[in-house]
């Protein structure tokens, strides 16, 4: 997992609430036997014309106008903020993979589904909760300075904005030092190498036959 | 203190406590297919890990392979790439894995039973929900998401915390062709499909311990369609001599440690349970659901029910939407269903006991003209051999039946094989969602000898009196 500390880019505005993981990346996607590559789908069915298919060479379909990542002043976004409930629906985590691969790695909202917040971290994408205020400002801003950017610092766990307003915010501690460390649940894990081999050992002496499998 | 046997196949199997509820369990056996798979793999890439254990996974394709034409590949090239990914993957990491060409490929939960790579005493694991099925074994086996799989390939643990306990115990002198599957569908009925939630259930009683391995493997099978994510059964001499000369077994003096240590996988005789469910088999008959979730069943002899007999609201919402999904009217008698379509394989019931007591229905009679098509598909490239070699294959195909090459199939219609809007099936697999086996398609969940009698009849009847008599 890629280490997260500071993230600094342009914001780009999810308006809607209870944006779920289908239409985040829409299952026919789950066909796919990667676990990059999503990020031309991310939104499929908001984003282009047509029903997208794995497979279909997206840069030549016909894309949606009016849908708010198509717009050329949110190219290049980093972070997305969006409205309550975000990635609720089923526990897919082709969602944060999906999010990821287009290049998000922030997303702020009011609220989020538990399992997709959850995701998130384990995906190296920080899910920061704002007040609904707080956030429907961010919102009107947005909308009103093109290439508005934000500056989100996760070890002082603030977000910096253009006009030098601060706001801080909450992380679980543990969640901050995996992300701000790149450490997945794996790599967590791989950090008790030793018990786990001498387990294996004590185990190897007790239960002999289960270490002798062809 | 006592010990229940979840107790003891987890507390032999913590790595470490972390401290904060959850520990490290480590991870005997992983079995590997090609759905949930390929992204753990390419994670592994991604971050230079290997397999901590190669010798701990198996690999089988099973969801996407074709049950006809096998020697033509798989034509959908989606499915092809998923199946070949699955191969380039365990030949990379030098993961044994049964290919679609080999005799012993088949439906995971199906094949490490067979090969005696899942044994007593096992945590074991799969991407995949009815991993539950291994438990029968006397194992604490359960299904996992992707990034877990990824976890357990690359470190042979998982941060788990423990689940309470439910003992289940099924008593009395178990009627005539009352089975495995029946049981389950019976327990679902009582305590819905959300009362395992949180909980590992353990079955016992009379009736369990009657039942064959391969009818506990039915039972266990379908615990996650009670809500719990893991169930089981208490070894026995029935568990050990199941396990006795297979593949994967151990032999010789290891042998008779594992014998001896296996004899201890049973729950202390006043051992604590969280929750206690009593059931009696004999008030039992053989069950078919009517709706869209496996709680919504009756036995044979019932009807379908009005929503208004429910109490709860939201369950009669559920029920009229159930119904109206089946077209189904209320009180219509079970026995009074016509079916277009039946289907006998899954994880659930595609073992040689379960084909056996089909073709024994089957022996010599004729499928209904009303149905379209009626398959069976063995659970592996084994069950299918050894059905051959007792001729049960004849007796299906001369009553009307296809006889498949061993994979999922119509479980969950990944492959060719599926229903048709609006068509109706008596089905052995475990799940009759909406859209499960295909788009709009109707399914009946029901044993395998019921789904036989079914095919022969054209619509649902009591195996015990089934009318059509046998030609000579
Ligand atoms: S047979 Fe059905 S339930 Fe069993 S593993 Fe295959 S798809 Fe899943």
């Amino acid at each position: 997992m890629e280490k997260l500390n500071t993230v600094e880019g342009i914001v780009a505005p999810m308006d809607r609430p209870n944006v779920d993981t289908d239409a985040i990346i829409p299952k026919q996607f789950l066909k796919s036997i990667k676990r990059s590559g999503f990020g031309p789908n991310l939104f499929d069915e908001w984003r282009y014309l047509d029903h997208g298919e794995p497979g279909m060479d997206n840069s030549t379909r016909p894309v949606n106008p009016d849908f708010v990542l198509n717009q050329p002043r949110y190219q290049g976004a980093n972070i997305l903020v969006a409205r309550e409930n975000f990635g609720c629906g089923s526990s897919r985590e082709h969602a944060p993979w999906a999010l990821l691969d287009y290049g998000f790695k922030v997303i702020i909202a009011p609220s989020f589904a538990d399992i997709f917040f959850n995701n998130c971290f384990k995906n190296g994408i920080l899910p920061i909760i704002l007040s609904a205020e707080e956030v429907d400002t961010l919102f009107t801003e947005i909308e009103k300075t093109e290439g508005y950017q934000l500056k989100v610092d996760l070890p002082s766990q603030t977000i910096s904005k253009p006009n030098g307003d601060v706001i801080r915010f909450e992380v679980d501690a543990f969640r901050k030092h995996c992300l701000i460390n790149g450490l997945d649940d794996i790599g967590m894990t791989l950090e008790h190498v030793d018990d786990i081999k001498a387990y294996e050992k004590r185990r190897h002496q007790e239960a002999p036959w289960l270490f002798n499998q062809e | 203190m006592t010990k229940t046997l979840y107790d003891k196949l987890w507390e032999s199997h913590v790595v470490r406590d972390n401290g904060d509820g959850t520990c490290l369990l480590y991870i005997d056996r992983h079995l590997v297919h090609e759905v949930t798979s390929p992204q753990a793999f390419e994670g592994l890439r991604l971050a230079g890990r290997k397999p901590w254990r190669v010798d701990a996974n198996l690999a089988t394709p099973d969801h996407n392979v074709p049950t006809t034409d096998r020697d033509q590949g798989i034509s959908d090239p989606v499915a092809r790439l998923q199946v070949e990914t699955l191969e380039k993957n365990c030949q990379d990491f030098k993961i044994t894995e049964f290919t679609m060409d080999d005799i012993r490929q088949g439906i995971v939960h199906v094949i490490s039973p067979e090969q005696g790579a899942t044994l007593p005493g096992m945590t074991l694991v799969c991407g995949d929900s009815h991993t539950s099925t291994h438990g029968a074994l006397g194992a604490l086996a359960f299904g996992i998401g992707t990034s877990e799989v990824e976890h357990v390939l690359a470190t042979q643990c998982l941060v788990q915390k423990k689940s309470k306990s439910m003992l289940i115990k099924v008593e009395g002198e178990t009627p005539e062709a009352v089975t495995g599957k029946d049981i389950i569908l019976a327990i679902i009925e009582k305590i819905g499909t959300a009362g395992g939630t949180g909980y590992a259930i353990e079955f016992a009683g009379k009736a369990i311990r009657d039942l064959s391995i391969e009818g506990r493997m039915t039972l266990c099978n379908m615990a996650i369609e009670a809500g719990a994510r893991a169930g089981m059964v208490a070894v026995d001499d029935k568990t050990i001599d199941y396990v006795k000369g297979r593949p994967y077994a151990p032999s010789g003096e290891l042998w008779d440690k594992a014998v001896a240590d296996w004899k201890n996988l049973v729950s202390d005789s006043d051992a604590n349970f969280d929750k206690v469910i009593e059931l009696d088999v004999e008030k039992m008959q053989p069950m078919v659901t009517w709706g869209t979730s496996p709680e919504m069943v009756t036995g044979i002899e019932g009807v379908v029910p009005a929503a208004n007999s429910f109490a709860d609201e939201v369950k009669q919402d559920g029920v009229t939407a159930a119904l109206e999904y089946m077209g189904l009217k209320e009180n219509t008698p079970i026995t009074a269903i016509e079916l277009d379509k039946v289907f006998i394989g899954s994880c659930t019931n595609s073992r040689i006991e379960d084909l056996r007591a089909a073709a024994q229905v089957a022996k010599g009679r004729k499928v209904a003209d009303n149905i379209k098509l009626a398959m069976v598909v063995p659970g592996s490239g084994l069950v299918k051999q050894q059905a051959e070699m007792e001729e049960l294959d004849k007796i299906f195909i001369d009553a009307g039946f296809e006889w498949r090459e061993p994979g999922c199939s119509m479980c969950l219609a990944m492959n060719a094989d599926k229903l048709e809007a609006g068509e109706r099936c008596a089905s052995t697999s475990n799940r009759n969602f909406e859209g499960r086996q295909g788009q709009g398609g109707r399914t009946h969940l029901v044993s395998p000898a019921m789904a036989a009698a079914a095919a022969i009849e054209g619509h649902f009847v009591d195996v015990r009196k089934m009318t059509n008599t046998v030609q000579d």
